[in-house]
């Protein structure tokens, strides 16, 4: 009993812990769940049978795949662009002093403290001003989804930036390395998970993104919108397929990162 | 002579540098100056133009303080539920993701990535899948009403769902994350040899976290709630799905309002909610004390 009592209370923490993240997966079961429901009615949100055609026939919604599809396309845009011209401002704002540095950062933590309403209500606001009212679509949300990916850009890299060992290119360079080779050879492999972890929170940011889109978008229809157009009507539950599919990638990359990781090391090591 | 005089040649190679750092910064600077700062600054123009305009006939610039007036009379008790919300989630987030990060930072072992990995997997589905499972969930006919109206902790036709509980639930669930991330950063810093002094000199478990960890944690701590509170109270996905009528967010006023083209009472109402949040957002860094967030 006292032993109990005693293994209880060294452990209390961490069994809150897997409580607590059971809490965080309890939706992703239930997302898995549906996806393989045979809904008795559109409105339906029990679980009343087993079937696999949401897998097999994922695009039969009206506008479900084209939304995806997107969505995807703003992903891949927002993220080139963000990555590139916030990487270059985390290189200024680690390796640089410059006069306005204190300005820059917050220009950098500002938009991330802004709610999304206010991020995008300001966004309409400007486009409403220059005409543009009747133009929303790709282009404005593309230009909304780059301003908010910007600043978590410069963040991640900026801290692995700030993690670096300077003695290594100090190092390349005694030993005759020029700038752009220790650059590339050196500095830009080193600062490379960085900007890759940059690019993949980008995606996600942008993919995902909801309240600034949705007054930015006019007649276009992102995923999320999609979702959101439907809950009024009843979800398809394809929606579910495509929400599994999404964490499925993500584990699939994250996963992957840690076992090259670990295998790296392991080679270091050997 | 130290290094104080530069030779010569130095003087440029140092303007150049400045200059490098300049043609770095200048595009990141100059998105976020066209599409954050410029845009700011035309919503706080917009929300002083005359309200009779329109989408389509244009707006003249009145500055009709009024709209201020108008919109917080009409919106106070949904901007105050709205604060509230938000605050209640931020407590909740803390409660339930400081034990978390706590156990990832010292209990986990080996097990610490797969728990880091395990926090942030569920936030790859889309926020908006996430919130309608919470509907599944916490529905008349889900497993945790049948659960709470067996022991009665909850009456016959009792409900979860379109109550405050479940907006609430719902911001807990999204904005979890952004407490747990920042905490955990903060508490695998510590020193733990910090602690075992403590406890060295005689301070019960309880004492040494409470005068040596959770001081320490304070800047995560601060940046956890912070990330928490803004998004939430900005929120307008957990009031629409979860909600009913009467638990409306501010989010759901300021999005009808431009949907139905009514650019300068949005526009107002979106610069109430902001200075709202600096107000707080200063009050409370101050008094926590932790400056260096900026």
């Amino acid at each position: 009993m006292k032993a109990a009592r005693r293994w209880l209370g060294k452990h209390v923490v961490l069994l809150f812990a897997l409580l607590v993240l059971f809490y965080m997966f309890l939706p992703i079961f239930v997302v898995i769940l549906m996806s393989f429901n045979d809904p008795a009615s559109r409105l339906g949100y029990d679980f009343d049978g087993f079937t696999l055609d949401n897998w097999t026939n994922v695009c039969g919604p009206y506008q479900l795949c084209s939304s995806v599809w997107v969505s995807i396309r703003i992903g891949f845009a927002a993220t080139a662009l963000a990555t590139a011209l916030g990487t270059l401002m985390a290189f200024a704002m680690a390796r640089h002093r410059f006069r306005g540095r204190s300005a820059s950062n917050l220009l950098i933590f500002l938009p991330m403290a802004t709610p999304e309403i206010v991020l995008g209500s300001s966004l309409l606001a400007l486009f409403v001003n220059q005409g543009f009212a009747g133009r929303l679509g790709f282009w404005t949300i593309f230009v909304a989804h780059v301003m908010f990916c910007l600043s978590f850009v410069v963040v991640t890299v900026k801290a692995r930036l700030a993690g670096m060992d300077p003695r290594l290119e100090q190092a390349a360079m005694d030993l005759y390395a020029t700038e752009s080779q220790t650059f590339w050879r050196v500095t830009f492999p080193l600062v490379f998970p960085g900007i890759l972890a940059a690019a993949l929170l980008s995606f996600s940011l942008s993919f995902d993104d909801f309240i600034i889109t949705n007054l930015n978008a006019g007649q276009t229809i992102t995923f999320p919108m999609f979702v959101w157009g439907s809950a009024q009507r009843g979800v398809p539950m394809q929606v579910n397929v495509i929400g599994t599919i999404m964490f499925l990638v993500a584990i699939f990359i994250v996963l992957g990162g840690e076992f090259n990781n670990r295998r790296k090391a392991k080679a270091l090591a050997a | 002579m130290t290094t104080a005089v530069a030779p010569p040649d130095r003087q440029p190679a140092r303007s150049r540098r400045r200059l490098t750092a300049y043609l770095l910064l200048a595009p990141a600077a100059l998105w976020l100056g066209l599409f954050f700062v410029v845009p700011t600054v035309t919503l706080v123009i917009s929300s002083l133009y005359d309200p009779s305009g329109s989408l389509t006939d244009g707006y003249v610039l009145t500055w009709s303080f009024s709209n201020y007036t108008e919109m917080i009379g009409e919106y106070s008790e949904t901007l105050l539920r709205s604060l509230g919300y938000a605050l209640t989630a931020t407590v909740a987030c803390l409660l339930l993701g400081y034990p978390l990060a706590y156990a990832i930072a010292f209990k986990a072992g080996r097990w610490k990535n797969l728990m880091l990995v395990a926090v942030i997997a569920p936030f790859f589905t889309s926020f908006l899948v996430r919130t309608l499972s919470w509907k599944l969930l916490l529905g008349d006919q889900g497993a945790i009403v049948d659960v709470l109206q067996a022991v009665h902790i909850l009456g016959e036709d009792g409900r979860l769902l379109a109550t405050p509980f479940a907006v609430i639930t719902g911001l807990t669930y999204n904005f979890l994350p952004f407490m747990v991330l920042p905490l955990y950063a903060s508490l695998e810093k510590i020193d733990l040899r910090l602690v075992e002094a403590g406890a060295d000199l005689y301070a019960s478990p309880l004492t040494a976290f409470r005068k040596i960890t959770l001081p320490l944690s304070m800047p995560g701590l601060v940046a956890g709630t912070l990330l928490t509170f803004i998004p939430a109270a900005g929120d307008y996905i957990n009031a629409e799905l979860l909600g009913n009528p009467r638990t409306r967010m501010i989010g759901n006023e300021i999005q009808d309002l431009f949907a139905a083209g009514a650019v300068p009472e949005a526009a107002s109402l979106s610069v109430t909610l902001m200075a709202l949040i600096v107000i707080l957002v200063l009050f409370y860094v101050r008094r926590a004390g932790t400056e260096e967030l900026v």
